[in-house]
């Protein structure tokens, strides 16, 4: 393949050397099942829990209390379900965001189906949660707040530390799906009173097709997965060992260099957000402006489409994603820009980018120099923008 | 995902701009869906199309067809014209998936609602052709912004 410009880490990441290295014994030399008694399988047992002490120090949190699993959509899909089914005798209300990820979002509506009822408490025009608004939705039958640490499509952070008092001082459950904070913030349990927390391998520079549930201990949640007595009998199913043993590697390395990390990866974006500002018009920043994560850049570029654009940056070599519905085959943009507000053809203009320590200021500005070239020539095509540049729309486009 | 054909009319599209005093324009389709094109017309007096130019918001099909549908009526006069199908847009691009088989419904749409205009400005009828249901030509299209 041509040289590509990879800025869509929050899709997912190249995995760190040092991960696949970690991982390779773990195929065919020491491939014993983690739950047999000989030596072999006791090496597979000593590497998962070598990965489980590290990711549980990586959150403060005991290693007893991180349960491995497929990755973050099943960790979500578990911490809701099951708390919802484990707790409804003292209540069928949860309270969720308006902008969760998928994982959760599908999840409340099956829980809906099943009786209980879910309220989908709004984020503000710059997508962090409405607190005043979570407070009121709180009543005596509410189990469950689940908020996302951060959005992945957007990067907003959202005021974490104060869900988790809100929720602690009613005595609800608070789950928080960090897949896109995981490895990226620092995240300390205990000082956020989150009782379940959901985070995956694949973002972090580690493996697809791994992720873990932390579940506080004394948090009564049942197992998900049924069968053997893996995970301590709450996640059955042969470990993933060599998915697990990269996992803790690449989790190891995020947390040793996080601050290096950010504040080069927050310089990068900080870069790519003023160029894209001051040379392409008729833009705007979606997210909060500092309240971030610090790979993500996510514009809208009013008179174009996503899918276009992403198209016409792949033949340059970048990889960049959209909320626009034509990427994903449904006629609504992203629920997450319709939630802070923007209008659908604002909302189908839009590009996120995604940065790692891996991309240079160099990369940055030929994508600029790309992103420039490719929305005038959308524009040129566009009849929004021939409206527009005519005159004939509203003048507070 | 998309066929050569598609991509080709995608990054090379044919007949994309504008025609001053067109014979007709129809712009369809819905910004909150995210697709809108507009054709233009350029017709002799013998009703046969010497021009046909498109501008159209949308994803890399909606572009693609827009473009096939306009090279696929030029030259036609304005009663084969309504004969250009949507099926025959997307044989001629070598198909589209699935999910992208409205924006060659829009295509044939947005030629239906430029020959109305064209009918209409000339009081004349042609045969087989209906008022189009969404176009939003001109004014009455504008409430997104």
């Amino acid at each position: 393949m041509d040289k590509i410009i990879y800025l869509d880490n929050a899709a997912t990441t190249r995995m760190l050397p040092e991960a696949v290295e970690g991982m390779i014994p773990y195929f065919a030399e020491y491939y014993g099942n983690a739950s047999s008694i000989y030596r072999l399988g006791q090496e597979s047992r000593k590497a998962v829990s070598r990965a489980r002490e590290i990711i549980g120090n990586s959150i403060h949190a005991d290693a007893a209390e991180i349960y491995f699993t497929g990755g973050g959509s099943e960790s979500d899909n578990w911490a809701l379900l099951e708390a919802a089914r484990s707790y409804e005798s003292r209540g069928k209300h949860i309270i969720t965001s308006a902008i969760e990820h998928h994982a959760v979002l599908h999840t409340c509506r099956r829980l809906e189906k099943m009786g209980f009822e879910v309220t989908y408490v709004d984020v503000d025009e710059e997508g962090i949660l409405k607190l005043e608004d979570l407070k009121r939705a709180i009543r005596p039958d509410t189990i469950l707040i689940s908020v996302m640490f951060a959005n992945n499509e957007i990067g907003t952070l959202q005021p974490i530390k104060e869900i988790g008092d809100i929720a602690k001082e009613n005595n609800i459950l608070f789950h928080t799906d960090a897949v896109q904070a995981y490895g990226h913030v620092p995240i300390d349990v205990d000082e956020l009173s989150v009782d379940m927390l959901s985070a995956s391998g694949h973002k972090l520079h580690g493996p697809k097709g791994v992720g873990f549930l932390y579940i506080r201990k004394g948090v009564k949640i049942r197992s998900f997965i049924h069968g053997g007595a893996q995970e301590r009998n709450r996640r059955a199913g042969t470990e993933n060992v060599p998915g697990i043993v990269g996992f803790g590697i690449a989790a190891e390395h995020a947390a040793a260099g996080m601050e290096e990390e950010t504040r080069k990866v927050a310089a990068l974006r900080d870069y790519l957000i003023q160029r894209i500002e001051q040379e392409v018009p008729y833009c705007r920043l979606n997210g909060h402006r500092t309240r971030r994560l610090s790979n993500n850049v996510n514009f809208s570029f009013r008179f174009i489409e996503g899918e276009s654009l992403l198209i016409m940056l792949d033949q340059k070599g970048i990889c960049a994603s959209s909320g626009s519905a034509c990427t994903s085959g449904a006629l609504d943009p992203s629920h997450v820009l319709l939630a802070i507000g923007l209008p659908h053809e604002i909302a189908h203009g839009s590009l996120r980018l995604t940065l790692s320590g891996e991309n240079t200021v160099e990369e940055l500005d030929y994508v600029v120099d790309a992103v420039k070239g490719i929305v005038g020539r959308l524009r040129q095509m566009s009849p929004l923008y021939e409206d527009f540049i005519k005159g004939k729309g509203k003048e507070n486009v | 995902m998309y066929s050569e054909k598609v991509m080709d009319h995608f990054t090379n599209p044919r007949n994309m701009g504008e025609i001053d005093n067109p014979s007709g324009v129809g712009t369809v389709g819905n910004a909150k869906c995210g697709d809108i094109m507009r054709i233009y017309l350029d017709v002799d007096e013998n009703r046969v199309i010497r021009e046909c130019k498109f501008k159209t918001f949308g994803c890399g099909a909606a572009v693609a067809t827009s473009s096939m549908a306009t090279e696929l009526v030029k030259g036609k006069t304005v009663e084969e014209a309504l004969q250009v199908t949507n099926k025959a847009v997307m044989e001629a691009l070598d198909g589209l998936p699935p999910v992208k088989v409205h924006c060659s419904l829009l295509a044939e749409e947005a030629i239906h609602a430029a020959l109305w205009d064209y009918a209409q400005k000339n009081g004349i009828e042609i045969e087989g052709l209906q008022k189009p249901k969404n176009d939003i030509h001109e004014d009455d299209g504008e409430e997104e912004y």
